[in-house]
């Protein structure tokens, strides 16, 4: 048998910063987060003042946590990008420090194929199509030839950027996507807004520039909320809908932050039983960014052979997902 | 042009040949003759209002551009009746095999000089279509059936009327994305065989615009790498 590995991930492409700790065995021992909160959109600068702020106490309490000494981690992963300059470079420095100084090797870790990962451990799905948004990428993906393929994505800004900013315009409390869903509950009138769906891809921009419209317009809120939410959501869950049929996948996973949303996840429940299909939610705790899926991702990584040298662990802000090779599932 | 559904006759579903995102195919005997029915059902987890306007709108759309794609010389299915109410095309049963599957077999035989063949045949198809101003919108490899030695164009479900570079670009794009999510390795000869038969069809000026574009597109998504690189093709 293959001896146990135990690895500390870092999480810092966008708002949290978190530190997890997880086992080849697929235990996550420990899963530390801590988020910057804003008002009004996050602030590179400002998110990375708050990085480097609760770094230290971040990685202490995840080693109590699991009860570990750094000692006994045998590598630090990191998430490398696709994330906000400023933000990623704290956990890099941070991952960096503690390779460098300890001398564990270090692995590098791509933020959406991390998403996907703990999503496939926790719900148990082993080849699904998994939908993946988030407040930075709506993406929906599936296994095929050595990696994460991508069916369809948003051809402009995410789902969840979508409804935080129109949260923000009108005055909802941030996060978006709870606050506009809970207004959307009381809104009863659907209001045509643009439904953009080109093949595969979405793009979620000129549905934001409407649903303001239609709000200055002097629409009821609840009534735009309601339009809104259901708008793109059905573009998104058709698109799963035709990677679904197209892939001929099995089950369907949603993760990322919207994950939580209990009508995206009603919708999609629909989408999978129309097709056959299981339907996994990622647990909460692993929705939104957390240090636990980079600990998970860079266990599998680390197991097959993925690090890199410290001088070569540059951020990549653009790093997609359809560039990383999956070694662990050949 | 008012679109009349027969109705009436006789109607014998034979069975469900495919169960897409979009709609549903049956096999039918419709006034005696084999059809294809394709039905958009309603969608349960859509708005009824937005699920109606969508299922509506492209019902009608796609019955036209079939029609007119086949006076084109682009073979589709022959379009036997519109029900509107209702979602329903009647068209044409075509026997043949979905150059998606058709590409498997061919993977495991090493027959590629048939693909190529294929490809360039598909972008004659795809060049008519743009230069008459028509894009298909769903151009996959799942949406072309290889039957005999013609290829037929199905699913214009998104397709519009369009002769602008963006929507020609989304096209090639979208089956240039086809097949590199599900025959990687033979992607780009397939591709270019594809862009050898469009050239031909709309011009090189035009086909190499079309090109450009199609990075353009993909830089458009995000954290693209190709995004910084981009002075490179262009």
């Amino acid at each position: 048998m293959k001896r146990k590995v135990t690895v500390l991930g870092i999480e810092s492409t966008a708002h949290t910063f978190g530190v997890g700790i997880a086992t080849s065995e697929g235990e996550i021992l420990a899963n530390v987060n801590y988020v910057y909160t804003f008002e009004k959109g996050i602030h590179p600068r400002e998110a990375a003042e708050h990085h480097s702020s609760v770094a230290h106490k971040a990685v202490k309490e995840a080693l109590d946590k699991a009860g570990l000494s750094i000692h006994e981690i045998d590598a630090i992963a990191i998430a490398l990008g696709p994330g906000l300059g400023p933000c990623l470079r704290i956990g890099a420095t941070v991952a960096r420090a503690l390779s460098l100084y300890f001398n564990k090797p270090l692995v590098p870790v791509n933020h959406c194929v991390a998403h996907i990962e703990i999503a496939r451990l926790t719900t148990g799905a082993e080849d699904p199509l998994v939908v993946y948004v988030s407040g930075g990428n709506t993406i929906v993906s599936a296994f095929v030839d050595g990696r994460y393929r991508v069916f369809g994505e948003t051809l402009d800004i995410a789902l969840g950027n979508c409804i935080d900013a129109f949260a923000r315009e009108v005055g909802l409390p941030q996060p978006g996507v709870p606050n506009v869903e809970k207004m959307a509950e009381r809104g009863s009138k659907y209001i045509p807004l643009p439904y953009v769906v080109k093949g595969q891809d979405l793009s979620f921009s000129g549905l934001l520039t409407m649903a303001l419209r239609k709000v200055r317009e002097g629409e009821r809120l609840e009534d735009v909320c309601f339009s809104l939410i259901e708008t793109a959501y059905s573009m998104l869950a058709e698109v799963a809908e035709r990677a679904l049929a197209h892939t001929k996948k099995k089950q369907l996973v949603l993760t990322g932050g919207v994950a939580r949303s209990r009508r995206l996840q009603e919708m999609l429940r629909e989408v999978a039983a129309e097709h056959g299909a299981e339907f996994h939610v990622v647990p909460p705790e692993y929705a939104g960014d957390n240090g636990a899926m980079i600990a998970w991702c860079g266990v599998l990584a680390y197991i097959h052979g993925v690090t890199i040298p410290v001088e070569e662990s540059c951020i990549r802000q653009r790093w997609r997902l359809d560039e990383v090779d999956i070694p662990w599932r050949r | 042009m008012k679109w009349i559904s027969h109705g009436g006759g006789s109607v014998v579903i034979l069975e469900v040949i495919a169960k897409g995102a979009e709609a549903t195919l049956y096999k039918e005997l419709w006034n005696d003759i084999v059809v294809v029915r394709k039905q958009r059902l309603p969608k349960k987890y859509r708005h009824p209002q937005l699920d109606n306007y969508i299922r509506r709108t492209r019902t009608v759309t796609e019955a036209k551009l079939m029609f007119e794609a086949r006076k084109l010389g682009v073979p589709t299915p022959t379009i036997y009746d519109v029900d509107i109410d209702n979602c329903i095309i009647r068209m044409e049963y075509i026997t043949g095999t979905r150059l998606r599957e058709y590409m498997d077999d061919i993977i495991h035989s090493s027959k590629y000089e048939v693909l190529t063949k294929i490809f360039e045949t598909l972008g004659i198809y795809a060049g008519r279509l743009h230069t008459n101003g028509i894009a298909h919108g769903d151009l996959t490899t799942s949406n072309v059936i290889v039957s005999d030695s013609t290829l037929v164009l199905i699913d214009f479900g998104l397709g519009t009327y369009a002769k602008d570079l963006e929507s020609h670009g989304v096209d090639i794009h979208l089956l240039l994305r086809s097949l590199e999510s599900t025959h990687y390795s033979i992607a780009s000869i397939c591709f270019k065989h594809f862009i050898k038969g469009y050239s031909r069809e709309v011009g090189e000026e035009y086909a190499n615009k079309v090109v450009e574009r199609v990075h353009e597109i993909r830089a458009r998504a995000r954290y693209v790498e190709e995004r910084i690189r981009k002075r490179d093709f262009i």
